[in-house]
């Protein structure tokens, strides 16, 4: 797997982003006004309480949401102006997003999962066993292609969302506490993964998470947000560094 | 995202709900057998009708005539000047018959005479048919068989004549209309019929007055005088002499009786109906002496026609030939207009069919809008997966219409088919039932091909529309919220 060439500079970037709900008479405020960038292929980490808005910036980030002030640019473009069709295009090329939840479809296989972000590329038909099995062959699930969701273990369907993330080759992987449904070894060998592509692939990466631990251990940097706010921000060995002190 | 993919996705989402989907599309199924047993029911009748009408050869007829002597065309239209208002002769035929949409132009050969039967003198109209008349509707139930030929001396009467030449009491209309001829008229078959004609000879020698002299007269000498002989006619014989003449010599000729029919198939005659026909060459062979050769003056020399029936290929091509007709100086007269009037009643009927047919397609197109507003309920985290993933709305729409065609295209298949079933069911116990009540049995019941094409893509159209909503509903689907749906 390669990912194309990515800028060392201005990935991700974020200026005066704020995402405002309102809730009857209330505004709440997942997002106020956080303002940071990301170079490339670094790896960043996302850390705070729940609802401390970690989740509602890297949606804003993945473009599935737009900010309600503020402006989102990722690799020089700004989200703020993309068109919903667009905005489709960077999600389905440009980024990876691994989920909490796993979210994949119950209904399909492991392959039918990892593929359905090259049938939405367009990528063609002959092309896309081979980038399947490739991308299952990373996350180390070759042999369970024919499997439906519910036939695999929490850790099995992650790294299967993890696959289909890394599929099409995006040069930003998103990822929103990918451990959080796992327990600490398979979490382990998940976030393994994450931080092999940043290491090798040169892939930047984005994790929330609220455990410090893992932050510390695969982030360059930490982000540290607090009721929609970005309270702290602290730098953090190289990762290598970090797994040599294990 | 492609449309091979699109529809595989598709496919794969209405096999996950596969019982719920499945009686959607048996609802469109039944919705389309409905719309596609009334129509072919209609569409058959339609047809049955036509065929009916078109064997009458009312309606692909056009009977020409001059236009003075109160010739069709004679009122109501531009009145006929000496220049166009031209002889209804062997050249006006033949040009008439070379008109485009033209099938043939038949001379109307129909003389009262006397036929002995048995030693018996009968009076009766003979009428000349061509041999294409074996197709018209009169010959439909024919007792024996029509002729053998165009030249045969042969005969068929109208079973009304039959029984008056067996000397059988008349049966009754209705009998005569729906029954076939009784045993008794059956021993007619084969037997020998003795017609009384003129011959027209024409003279060859015009001054003297004596006939073509190929034959010699039967008749007594008084009964077989030269009309046209300059003595005879007592007119000027310097301007005689160069006009040519004719005699009439009368003669009889023996027919086999081949069939026995119910009625003139000359449907658009009135009085001058029928009761015994011979085949037309065989009459033009005769030279039978027309009342036309008397009445028209310009017939002398060649013979005249009183009238020429004209058949055309379809009834669309009557209004041009008969303008056409106009145009050669003649009068023509058709019965389109109660061809249209016709057309337009199962035109309406089909429309009455159709709707009907359709309020059950339209009931079923509610159950694809139920149907995929609940899929949309039960995928909405899988749609706010593929967004995350890069579906565009776009693609999440065409999704659900491909989702919603497929049921119209798989329901409007079913549905044709058990349409189809419908209607030939309804078919069979209907003619089950005048077997029973001793009618003949029709087809009343047609799915032509436009049906079927039609049947599918309105199917299709109905379903695309009833996906309209829950497309869009499902497109405009916030990816965020629809993720954190459980």
């Amino acid at each position: 797997m390669t990912v194309p060439a990515t800028t060392e500079s201005g990935a991700i970037l974020t200026r005066d982003i704020c995402r405002h709900h309102t809730m009857g008479t209330s505004v709440i405020r997942a997002v106020d006004g956080i303002s940071f960038s990301v170079q490339g292929g670094e790896f960043i980490a996302l850390l705070g309480s729940s609802g401390s808005g970690k989740s509602s910036l890297l949606n804003l980030i993945a473009g599935l949401d737009r900010p309600t002030s503020g402006d989102v640019q990722v690799e020089g473009r700004s989200l703020a102006e993309l068109s919903s069709e667009e905005l489709a295009r960077f999600r389905r090329h440009s980024v990876g997003i691994v989920f909490q939840a796993f979210n994949l479809v119950p209904g399909m296989t492991v392959a039918e999962n990892v593929e359905l972000p090259l049938r939405l590329a367009e990528t063609e038909r002959g092309e896309r066993a081979g980038r399947v099995r490739e991308a299952l062959a990373r996350v180390g699930l070759s042999e369970r292609l024919g499997h439906r969701p519910g036939e695999l273990s929490g850790g099995e369907q992650q790294r299967v969302a993890l696959a289909r993330a890394l599929v099409n080759s995006p040069r930003i992987l998103l990822a929103d506490e990918p451990t959080g449904n796992l327990d600490s070894h398979t979490g382990m060998e998940i976030m393994e993964i994450i931080g092999d592509c940043n290491a090798r692939l040169g892939m930047t990466v984005l994790l929330v998470t609220h455990e410090r631990a893992l932050a510390e251990r695969y982030a360059r940097r930490m982000l540290f947000l607090a009721d929609g706010k970005l309270v702290a921000e602290q730098a953090n060995p190289p990762v290598g560094a970090g797994r040599e002190g294990q | 995202m492609k449309t091979p993919d699109l529809l595989e996705l598709a496919a794969r989402n209405l096999r996950e709900s596969i019982l719920r989907n499945s009686l959607t599309t048996l609802g469109i199924g039944v919705g389309v057998a409905s719309l596609v047993a009334m129509l072919s029911l209609g569409v058959g009748l339609q047809q049955l009708a036509t065929k009916r009408l078109e064997r009458t050869g009312l309606f692909d007829t056009i009977m020409v005539s001059r236009r003075d002597f109160g010739g069709f065309g004679a009122r109501g239209r531009t009145a006929a000047t000496s220049d166009n208002n031209r002889a209804l002769d062997e050249t006006a035929r033949q040009e008439i018959a070379k008109l485009p949409g033209v099938l043939e132009a038949v001379p109307d050969l129909r003389m009262m005479t006397q036929m002995r039967f048995d030693d018996k003198p009968h009076s009766t109209m003979v009428a000349a048919l061509p041999m294409s008349a074996r197709d018209r509707e009169a010959f439909e139930n024919i007792q024996g068989e029509f002729f053998s030929s165009g030249t045969a001396a042969e005969a068929i009467v109208q079973r009304r004549f039959a029984e008056e030449l067996l000397g059988l009491a008349p049966d009754t209309d209705e009998a005569a209309n729906t029954s076939g001829p009784s045993s008794a008229l059956q021993s007619l078959l084969g037997k020998e019929l003795v017609m009384y004609y003129a011959e027209r000879v024409p003279a060859t020698n015009p001054a003297n007055g004596n006939p073509g002299g190929q034959r010699p007269s039967p008749m007594p000498p008084e009964t077989s005088k030269s009309t046209a002989s300059p003595a005879a006619s007592g007119r000027n014989p310097g301007m005689d002499a160069l006009l040519p003449s004719f005699s009439v010599v009368p003669h009889t000729r023996s027919l086999r009786i081949v069939g026995i029919i119910a009625d003139d198939p000359d449907t658009l005659r009135g009085m001058g109906r029928a009761r015994a026909f011979i085949p037309l060459d065989f009459a033009q062979g005769l030279q039978i002496m027309m009342p036309s050769d008397l009445r028209d003056g310009d017939g002398l020399g060649g013979r005249t026609y009183t009238q020429i029936s004209v058949r055309v290929q379809n009834s669309r091509d009557v209004p041009r030939v008969e303008d056409a007709i106009h145009r050669m100086g003649l009068g023509a007269f058709s019965v389109l207009d109660a061809s249209r009037n016709l057309q337009r009643f199962f035109t309406v009927l089909d429309l009455f069919l159709g709707i009907f047919g359709s309020l059950a397609l339209a009931v079923a197109s509610l159950g694809i809008v139920n149907t995929l507003v609940m899929a949309i309920l039960e995928r909405r985290r899988e749609i706010g997966i593929l967004k995350a993933l890069g579906a565009s709305d776009s693609d999440v729409k065409m999704l659900f219409f491909a989702e919603a065609g497929a049921m119209g295209i798989v329901g409007g298949l079913l549905g044709v088919g058990l349409g189809w079933l419908i209607g030939k069911v309804i078919n069979t116990a209907t003619n089950i039932y005048l077997h029973r009540q001793n009618l003949p049995s029709e087809t009343f019941w047609s799915v032509p091909w436009w049906l079927v094409l039609g049947a599918l893509g309105f199917s299709l159209i109905v379903s695309l529309a009833s996906g309209l909503y829950p497309a869009a509903r499902a497109a405009r689907l916030d990816p965020v919220k629809a993720l954190r749906y459980e």
